[in-house]
């Protein structure tokens, strides 16, 4: 499973400091440990309270890249901001994200038509997030064709179930499972899928137990990546251990380790 | 409208080695010798790229084989006492691309050769040969340990092979080979969670030498687990045209090892008349379990019976014919 560190994002105190002073020391000390820790995507997110997104996210791209060679996810809501941050990224990232909606399927795609980029795409639209799996493999259909249309495979896109607090929606759970199952059947090549993980266990007890159980049914489901915290040291040998169980690692004794150091 | 003809991707390759070293090197071969790269399966040249071709290393010992059946006589009893004029015909006569040298005499139980006599050994082999050399223990850890490191510093500079590491004696040949940056055959048996693992502690001695790993798998003979084997080889080269780097190494097996120690390959005609006459059923022993290997992705074949080796020698030339379309 492909971990996108989470870790760089200005809703975090540190992150939104640094970004604030323009001091790199914060991002860039993330950017080495979740590389360090077996990230293969750095996730970018100037934070909901920046007052200029589109220099944040060139300045947080620039000085990420100046201790990273992994490819980046590059997270807003502000197409103009991931915009700026596709021109300086070294090397195509995914961009993070778009919902089924047309105007902003039409920005999107042709960014990353443009850029060579992976798209996540979100099972949702104006009214929504949907409760049952028909309605949310319905839009990841829209997704799927609407891409084609702008030349990009499906296998460049990550459709996100997008997943509900199990505190809150319990009754949406099976309900993404199923979806991540049927996303696979939409097209062949098939989308890949993802998931914010964290969002399973907001307001939870237990959180770290809840997340890793959610990452290797998800996995066992069809799962192909999910917005993490890599240096959750649990999380990370839980899905090796389930890479192992469904024969997408050689098993050897030192499969924890493997599976982290791949980086490095 | 035109058919399109699937072909696979693969993420990844198998790394190369080069084994040897020329006087502007540090060394004293003639050429040096590079194996693995593989980007596709064995020789499915269509899908991807074979750049170096398997090649033969034919074995010789440092005493007299006495275990060897009598057919070897006719080719090597001339020269059976001498290991270096030994390697000489093997190279000049029999066409072999490299010389493995098994040091059976370093056996405490045999000829309990001393480490300094083992280095003289393996030096004027290297005198008598041009091609790179591969140098194998007695098979009795306890007093390979002590002969790797005296070996790899006399050779110092000739990129030797050299081998074996097992996933409970692995750190003496692999700090020999890692303090004089020689190359070193990882064995497991028959087993690729071994050989992965084995791949990891190697390289968690020095990432230097995951580079200069060569992977033994063991391989049986035919009519001996062939097939185990095969399957072994076949997914440790998927995992690492998939991206496994701890598997993505060149393999090496002694064929003619495995192929001249089962009584198929030695049983006179007189104790079995329905199979045929020896030499040449055990020719064909050999012979048919190296080919398995090739397709099976071997990047170095140990083989013994010079006619063996021409053979297959022949049938790589085919096999590395391009078939991409």
């Amino acid at each position: 499973m492909i971990i996108i560190g989470e870790r760089i994002n200005g809703m975090f105190q540190d992150i939104a400091k640094a970004i604030n002073d323009r001091d790199p020391k914060a991002v860039q000390e993330w950017a080495r440990q979740q590389e360090y820790n077996g990230a293969h995507y750095l996730d970018i997110n100037v934070g909901p309270s920046s007052r200029e997104p589109v220099e944040a996210m060139k300045w947080l791209v620039e000085v990420t890249q100046e201790v990273s060679d992994l490819p980046l996810c590059l997270d807003s809501t502000k197409y103009d901001a991931i915009e700026e941050g596709l021109k300086v990224c070294k090397q195509p990232p995914m961009i993070n994200s778009v919902p089924a909606e047309m105007p902003k399927m039409e920005r999107v795609f042709a960014m990353a038509a443009e850029h060579g980029a992976e798209v996540i795409c979100l099972t949702m639209n104006e009214e929504g997030i949907p409760k049952d799996a028909d309605v949310r493999v319905g839009l990841a259909a829209e997704l799927v064709a609407t891409a084609d249309a702008y030349g990009i495979a499906p296998d460049m896109l990550y459709i996100d179930p997008l997943v509900l607090p199990c505190n809150v929606a319990q009754d949406h759970g099976p309900e993404v499972m199923r979806t991540l199952r049927e996303i696979k059947m939409i097209s062949d090549p098939a989308p890949k899928t993802t998931v914010g993980l964290s969002n399973i266990s907001q307001g939870t007890k237990n959180r770290e137990l809840i997340n890793r159980t959610f990452a290797v049914m998800a996995m066992a489901n069809g799962l192909d990546s999910a917005i993490a915290d890599a240096c959750d040291d649990e999380l990370m040998a839980a899905v090796a251990a389930a890479r192992i169980i469904l024969d997408m690692d050689i098993y050897c004794d030192s499969f924890v380790d493997v599976f982290k150091q791949h980086n490095r | 409208m035109a058919v399109e003809i699937m072909k696979e991707k693969y993420r990844s390759k198998v790394g190369e080695v080069v084994l040897g070293a020329t006087k502007d090197e540090g060394g004293t071969r003639s050429h040096t010798i590079t194996v693995g790269g593989e980007s596709a399966l064995p020789f499915l040249h269509f899908e991807g790229e074979i750049p170096n071709r398997p090649v033969v290393a034919m074995e010789i010992w440092d005493i007299v084989p006495e275990e060897w059946n009598d057919c070897f006589k006719e080719y090597f009893g001339d020269v059976y006492s001498d290991p270096a004029a030994w390697a000489k015909k093997c190279v000049e006569e029999y066409g072999a691309d490299l010389i493995q040298i098994r040091l059976k005499g370093a056996d405490p139980d045999l000829a309990d050769k001393s480490p300094e006599d083992c280095a003289d050994l393996v030096k004027k082999v290297l005198e008598a040969v041009g091609v790179p050399v591969i140098v194998i223990g007695s098979g009795k850890a306890e007093k390979d340990a002590k002969i790797y490191t005296p070996i790899a510093e006399a050779c110092a500079g000739e990129n030797l092979l050299m081998g074996v590491a097992e996933l409970e004696d692995y750190k003496a040949v692999t700090s020999a080979c890692m303090a004089n940056n020689h190359n070193v055959i990882a064995q497991s048996p028959i087993d690729i969670n071994i050989c992965k693992q084995l791949n990891i502690l190697i390289s968690e001695m020095s990432p230097a030498m995951a580079k200069r790993i060569i992977i033994d798998p063991t391989v049986a003979a035919l009519g001996y687990g062939i097939e185990y084997s095969y399957s072994i080889m076949e997914r440790a080269r998927n995992g690492a045209l998939q991206g496994d780097k701890m598997l993505a190494m060149p393999m090496i097996g002694n064929a003619g090892f495995e192929s001249w120690r089962i009584k198929e390959a030695n049983i006179p005609e007189e104790e079995q008349p329905a199979w045929g006459e020896q030499e040449e059923r055990g020719i064909l022993w050999e012979t048919t379990t190296a080919m398995a290997y090739l397709q099976s992705g071997i990047d170095i074949l140990v083989m013994r019976h010079p006619e063996a080796v021409r053979v297959i020698k022949g049938n790589i030339d085919d096999l590395m014919k391009d078939n991409s379309y």
